[in-house]
């Protein structure tokens, strides 16, 4: 290996920085004989966290950055005038086996711009997850699929990878026509269909023989762009929502759009990406995988944007008032889940210990609940003080989202001591 | 309280009580705790027997240092007394407390499996050092040796100067008599293998090239890599 592929490196990592995705969740496979590496406890492991406080479980780099595309969001468009590298098949494949040695990651994240066609780039991809695998690499592997791409193809990558992915990037058709002329939902709905049905053949024919292969056992995932086209959190959780119908689909990413091509005019000027707002949707998004919400409860047509101030289930809550206050001594997992301040575990934990006796306050602070959010939704063993329907919700809100250091710091006496 | 043979007695304990160690007793309430609780209740006990210096888990109970041996003494007690199983009674202090101090014990586990970072040596061994909260490279053992089964490797905790050593067989546990081969932060660059620096600073330009400038958070960075760790983490050198 030579010193150019330092640099390589450094400009394809910094290409491929934009995609959110990283997890390496999904697959429990313990080594081969003589193999490297394994995937643990269905969850997968953070290696590290970079200075933006994402985690790097994987090395998510792109085999190149020459694109014959020309996305008006992307960093790595066509017209952008920036370095441009490719990495041979050889060197990423010794790079990531290297890493993974010594425990620097899980896996490989491999993404790559277009090159001549779909089927061309989606090959050179194919053909790393499959020199990885010969070589005994028994980690993790998250393949793109190239929009486009042929379904021979997309079933081959499946055999190697666990898990792939095809970006949505933008939530309606008739914007991202706008921004990616050379897309449109056709191209990114079939492959994604071509995934879900591998699997469900691959899952038909591990039911008749156990030694079938696997496809892609940790499924699908996809990423949309917050904030660079004109949809509202509406439309992004609705699309979301439907995607999540499809067994395949494991994860929906959010990604706050970061201002990299200023120049073009079709582009919102953004000075910092939208991190509130991306932080509610993952929010909203959990509501939706764990804790049991449909998503025209957290947000509808007349409701489109999730609020900013408080978090969904809050939002949820204050908005319906008429479930409150909710007795957490005999209420269903299902409701109990719905009080704000309380997490999956916390209401697992109730539901458990309640068969031993009642929980007051104590017992439910004790247990991790957030009383300073909760108190003002539940009844336990103690008499309710003051609950959201005497207190109306707006005053709840105002409680809850009031910054009490400043509060506090009006309320004391400010003590000249004089020079 | 419970003391080591070499632990000075703290301030204020002057009564000394000496137990030695009798397998047979040990086994004989161990295998009553295996009909009582399940094996995951089990699992916990044993995390809980591995904290170390065990931090007060709240700040609003004043002066009250829950001491892990403490809370063992009195889980199984109370397991032995009670007729059917406590293990899920959260509003027990002791169940609670004990089901906290397992989750710090697998959590710092979990911490290892992270951020344990190999150097390879001339003699191709991969070698890592660690000074995790609690007493746990023993429970990440099987999970490297199943991960790393095709390479030799060292994982070795140095502030409790014991590890365990992989020979592409069997796990052994060793301790070295001197550290004469070891830095402030892994091994002497004498003994690294010859395309080791490389891989550290293609693996340091990685580390720094992935982030996003116009998203730093440094506050979140620390949160999810405490800078207890920095001192071994290749990129944080």
């Amino acid at each position: 290996m030579d010193s150019q592929v330092l640099d390589k490196l450094k400009i394809l990592a910094e290409s491929a920085k934009y995609d959110v995705s990283c997890s390496s969740s999904g697959t429990v496979r313990s080594n081969k004989k003589g193999g490297l590496g394994n995937t643990v406890g269905g969850v997968g492991i953070c290696h590290s966290f970079a200075d933006d406080g994402r985690c790097i479980s994987l090395l998510k780099v792109m085999l190149t950055n020459y694109c014959i595309f020309d996305c008006a969001y992307c960093i790595n468009r066509h017209s952008n005038d920036i370095r441009r590298a490719t990495l041979s098949v050889s060197e990423l494949v010794e790079i990531t086996m290297e890493f993974y040695r010594r425990n620097y990651i899980e896996g490989l994240f491999l993404s790559s711009g277009v090159v001549r066609n779909a089927d061309y780039t989606m090959e050179r991809l194919v053909k790393v997850a499959k020199d990885l695998r010969a070589q005994g690499f028994n980690g993790y592997i998250h393949l793109k699929s190239i929009p486009g791409a042929s379904q021979l193809l997309v079933n081959e990558a499946g055999l190697y990878a666990d898990r792939m992915s095809v970006n949505v990037e933008i939530p309606k058709e008739q914007s991202l026509k706008l921004l990616a002329p050379e897309k449109d939902f056709k191209s990114i709905f079939t492959p994604m269909k071509f995934i879900g049905q591998g699997l469900l053949e691959s899952k038909e024919n591990r039911q008749k023989f156990r030694n079938a292969p696997r496809f892609v056992p940790a499924g699908q995932s996809t990423q949309m762009i917050v904030g660079v086209s004109p949809e509202t959190d509406n439309d992004i959780l609705h699309l979301s929502s439907a995607l999540y119908s499809q067994p395949s689909m494991r994860r929906v990413y959010y990604s706050g759009y970061v201002s990299v091509n200023e120049y073009d005019n079709r582009l919102p000027v953004l000075k910092q990406p939208p991190l509130v707002r991306e932080n509610r949707l993952y929010q909203a998004d959990w509501l939706l995988r764990f804790y049991q919400f449909k998503v025209d409860e957290i947000v509808d047509d007349s409701f489109p944007n999730l609020d900013l101030e408080v978090d969904p289930k809050l939002s949820w809550a204050l908005r319906h008032p008429e479930f409150f206050p909710m007795d957490v001594n005999t209420a269903p997992y299902e409701m109990i889940l719905r009080i704000p301040g309380i997490g999956t575990r916390s209401a697992a934990q109730i539901v458990a210990s309640r068969r031993y006796g009642k929980l007051n306050s104590y017992n439910l602070k004790k247990i991790g609940v957030v009383m300073k959010k909760a108190q003002y939704f539940i009844v336990n063993k103690e008499l309710p003080m003051r609950t959201i329907n005497e207190l109306k919700p707006e005053t709840v809100k105002r409680l809850l989202t009031a910054n009490p250091k400043k509060d506090k710091m009006e309320g004391q006496l400010a003590f000249d001591f004089g020079g | 309280m419970l003391l080591d043979k070499e632990e000075t007695t703290p301030l204020f304990y002057d009564e000394i009580c000496v137990i030695e160690t009798d397998t047979g007793k040990s086994e004989r309430v161990w295998n009553g705790l295996k009909k009582r609780i399940s094996t995951t209740a089990l699992h916990c006990v044993t995390c809980c027997w591995l904290a170390d210096s065990y931090p007060k888990s709240d700040g609003w109970l004043a002066d009250s240092y829950p001491k892990s041996d403490e809370v063992i003494f009195r889980y199984i007690y109370k397991c032995f007394k009670s007729k059917e199983s406590i293990e899920t009674n959260f509003g027990d202090p002791d169940v609670l407390e004990l089901s906290k101090i397992y989750h710090q014990v697998s959590y710092e586990n979990l911490r290892v499996k992270q951020f344990v970072r190999f150097q390879k040596t001339k003699d191709d061994i991969y070698f890592a050092a660690i000074e995790p909260l609690h007493n746990v490279i023993s429970l990440s053992v099987e999970h490297f040796k199943d991960r790393f089964a095709s390479q030799k490797w060292i994982v070795y905790d140095t502030k409790r100067n014991y590890g365990y050593y992989y020979d592409m067989k069997d796990v052994v546990r060793i301790t070295f008599n001197d550290n004469n081969m070891l830095t402030h932060n892994g091994i002497h660059e004498t003994i690294m293998a010859d395309d080791e620096k490389m891989f550290q600073n293609l693996w340091k330009t990685y580390f720094k090239a992935i982030a996003i400038k116009e998203r730093k958070n440094p506050r979140k960075q620390v949160q999810d890599m405490p800078r207890r760790f920095w001192k071994y983490l290749t990129e944080k050198n």
